[in-house]
């Protein structure tokens, strides 16, 4: 059947499963619009911007591990869409981002709303298209999906000139397909795994360093198997936050530069650090040079340019971490006498482990006249459902929900790891919320994140998604004025958010709930109204300004050199 | 150390800019880039001559085989391939000079396009350190304008790369 390129682009997100999207409307996308109207399969989410649609698709992706997808028009709209664009790129998350365009003739003529989109997202998509002919709209779309979601997967663009939505031709989905340049090596090499095991079990002091490689490749569960046959201990990324149960006694909890005293202590003294899905960023490593000095590194990772970026590997595996760890586990159960020497070799290990958690545990001063932020965190998690999904902004209150929340389960901890942004928070609650309607949905901010797309109120209240957005008020960028306070002085230069906003006022004007309160008895109170309310609610705590997010690595530091009460 | 890449690419749109990007984004060097049509339908060609240490070269071509359009990377190692440019040199030849250019380009096997009473334009093609050896002696006689098409590599023996 004949049928135009709008429509076609419709069709091509049914047959790829797709039943929401996230999009906000304009002139080079209304022809898509138009065929959405008589469209029943998809639900259209409207946000207030577009870098919060692609937030939102992000959160969807990321909490349900199916491929976000977002619409936005041409020019302003397709620039708005950038930020969350680099956002997923940077963790690796599934989406593809579908931008109108002016006509194909006006192309490069800097016709009204045109941008060359696909020139600005070159570097912040795993690919992008521009489609020049409504022929080749099927294949791309197919093209776009599968590279989204295949390999290490990443947002993907394409993008859609006016003309090209108008045009018709005969809708012919490609059951397969066939990109020369792009096969993703999916399947470990069993010698290497052989002689990973092999190496593992030499090892004395070994640590798993776990990243969100593991969550998005959904190995979470032969992972812990792997850690708990092998008794050894487990250490995660801001992003791995989830993948091994941190209730685990051999869970050490988030390394780097506010990990865990003896996350980092076990990483320096280790002489086998298994990486997996993990990247070596520079907050989890501290000074290259000293870092893990001891260690023979064994790295798994789909995507071979994360191996030896940063640091020396020893013997590395490239492939789909489930496959390579599902093989790693049968090579174990072949090695029985061998795993249970192993085993008992590593009670040394394990008591220089106790004994650096017990020195330095992650802690806080309580306080009985004022709140300390630690503490609300510590309530949610006593009083939200186990299955919660918790989304953060970026800065300290990401940094307090890291450490504080206890994470047991993967998809369950939402926040910017790579690209660190601000104002990611409510949007990506809003995508987990609209695909597990029926779970607690917790966004955790602070007052200067969540004011950058406070704006989705609006969206949260006219399609009832009951978010929990609570904010940690400081009344500063808390991160910056830290580092400030730590390194520069005390000078706060522009870090502090003079102007108090009333968020009981603000939740009222969207038609939401607001609860506030500024002492630490009423914070159990406050989060079980919020959480008893049948809608969005806004939960302020107005928390102790100069709270720091300790220990600390400071920066150019070694991962050892931690700083724990400043 | 320089390395020479040889990059195979799939004739798309915006596939330079995503070659080119990569390096400037990444912090890599360029020292040459060469690109056209190769004989395989739908192909195209790049030469880079890039420079850096051996875990940089690493990430250079995982990072080139990252990208969707391309197909095969191949960093040619010293002695695996044959090299060879092109140079369009314009230069000074008056009085005396004039007998000396000609002798130059007969002794590197370059070719004379076009001639005034003022200056030759030279043709020069060659491995690339004999077009700065063919450089440097025409230099000190007055070079008015080159053009360098950079390096173009293929390896040596029977067999093709191919897609």
């Amino acid at each position: 059947m004949k049928m135009n390129g709008a429509r076609i682009m419709l069709e091509c997100l049914k047959k790829e499963g797709v039943d929401t999207v996230f999009g906000y409307p304009g002139g080079t996308v209304i022809n898509i619009y138009d065929e959405l109207y008589s469209f029943k399969e998809i639900r259209h989410i409207l946000p207030r911007h577009e870098q919060a649609g692609v937030h939102a698709a992000d959160g969807y992706a990321r909490a349900t591990g199916r491929v976000g997808v977002a619409f936005a028009t041409s020019g302003p709209g397709a620039t708005n869409t950038v930020t969350g664009i680099a956002t997923a790129y940077m963790d690796s998350i599934p989406l593809v981002i579908v931008t109108g365009q002016v006509p194909t003739a006006l192309i490069g003529n800097d016709a009204f709303q045109e941008a060359d989109i696909i020139g600005i997202t070159r570097s912040c998509t795993k690919h992008n298209f521009l489609v020049r002919d409504v022929k080749d709209l099927a294949t791309i779309m197919k093209k776009a999906f599968y590279i989204a979601r295949s390999g290490r997967p990443g947002p993907v663009l394409v993008d859609l000139p006016k003309d090209v939505q108008i045009a018709q031709t005969e809708f012919i989905y490609p059951e397969t397909i066939e990109i020369r340049g792009y096969k993703p090596n999916l399947v470990g090499h069993p010698k290497q795994v052989e002689k990973a095991v092999d190496l593992m079990l030499t090892a004395r002091k070994p640590v798993i360093y776990v990243g969100g490689g593991v969550v998005l490749g959904n190995a979470a569960e032969v992972l812990t198997s792997l850690a708990r046959k092998l008794a050894m201990p487990v250490t995660t990324t801001l992003m791995g936050l989830g993948s091994f149960p941190e209730s685990d006694p051999l869970s050490l909890g988030m390394l780097g530069m506010h990990g865990a005293y003896c996350a980092n202590m076990a990483m320096t003294h280790s002489d086998m650090i298994i990486a997996v899905g993990a990247r070596f960023d520079d907050r989890v490593t501290g000074k290259i040079a000293t870092f893990a000095p001891h260690a023979k590194i064994i790295h798994i990772d789909v995507d071979p340019t994360s191996i030896k970026k940063n640091v020396r590997v020893d013997l590395p595996i490239v492939g789909d971490v489930k496959d390579v760890l599902t093989k790693m586990l049968r090579q174990v159960d072949k090695n029985r006498e061998k795993v249970a020497e192993f085993k008992d070799a590593l009670a040394g290990w394990h008591e220089d482990i106790a004994g650096w958690k017990a020195k330095h545990p992650i802690s806080y001063k309580q306080s009985t006249t004022i709140i300390k932020p630690q503490f609300v965190i510590q309530k949610l998690r006593e009083l939200s459902d186990e299955d919660a999904i918790i989304s953060t902004d970026v800065g300290q209150h990401q940094m307090w929900t890291a450490q504080f929340f206890e994470f047991n389960k993967p998809r369950t901890l939402l926040s910017s790891g790579g690209l660190g942004t601000m104002g990611y928070g409510l949007p990506a609650a809003m995508g987990a919320q609209v695909a597990f309607p029926g779970r607690q949905v917790i966004t955790i901010c602070g007052d200067g994140g969540v004011q950058m797309n406070i704006q989705e109120m609006a969206t949260l209240v006219q399609n009832r998604l009951p978010v929990k957005i609570v904010i940690l008020n400081n009344n500063f960028l808390g991160m910056v004025r830290q580092w400030q306070e730590l390194f520069f002085d005390k000078r706060y230069s522009q870090t502090c958010m003079e102007m108090p906003i009333d968020f009981i006022k603000l939740a009222d004007a969207y038609g939401a709930k607001g609860f506030s309160t500024s002492k630490p008895a009423d914070v159990e109170k406050v989060i079980m109204q919020g959480f008893k309310e049948p809608g969005p609610v806004i939960m302020e705590f107005k928390i102790a300004r100069e709270e720091k997010v300790l220990p600390m690595v400071p920066a150019g530091a070694s991962l050892n050199e931690m700083v724990l009460n400043a | 150390m320089q390395h020479t890449i040889s990059v195979l690419v799939e004739n798309e749109f915006g596939v330079l800019a995503r070659v080119a990007s990569l390096f400037s984004g990444r912090g890599f060097n360029i020292d040459s880039l060469s690109v056209a049509p190769t004989n395989e339908e739908g192909l195209s060609r790049m030469t880079i001559v890039t420079r850096g240490d051996d875990n940089i070269l690493e990430q250079i071509t995982k990072q080139l085989n990252k990208l969707i359009d391309v197909i095969k990377v191949i960093d040619f190692t010293d002695g695996s391939a044959i090299e060879r440019e092109m140079a369009l040199i314009k230069v000074s030849a008056e009085d005396d000079s004039r007998a000396e250019v000609l002798r130059i380009v007969d002794i590197f096997r370059a070719k004379i396009i076009d001639v005034t009473p003022k200056s030759y334009t030279i043709e020069a093609t060659g491995n690339p350190l004999k077009i700065d050896a063919i450089l440097e002696l025409l230099r000190p006689l007055g070079l008015k304008e080159l053009v360098r098409t950079g390096s173009v590599a293929i390896g040596r023996g029977a067999k093709g790369w191919t897609g």
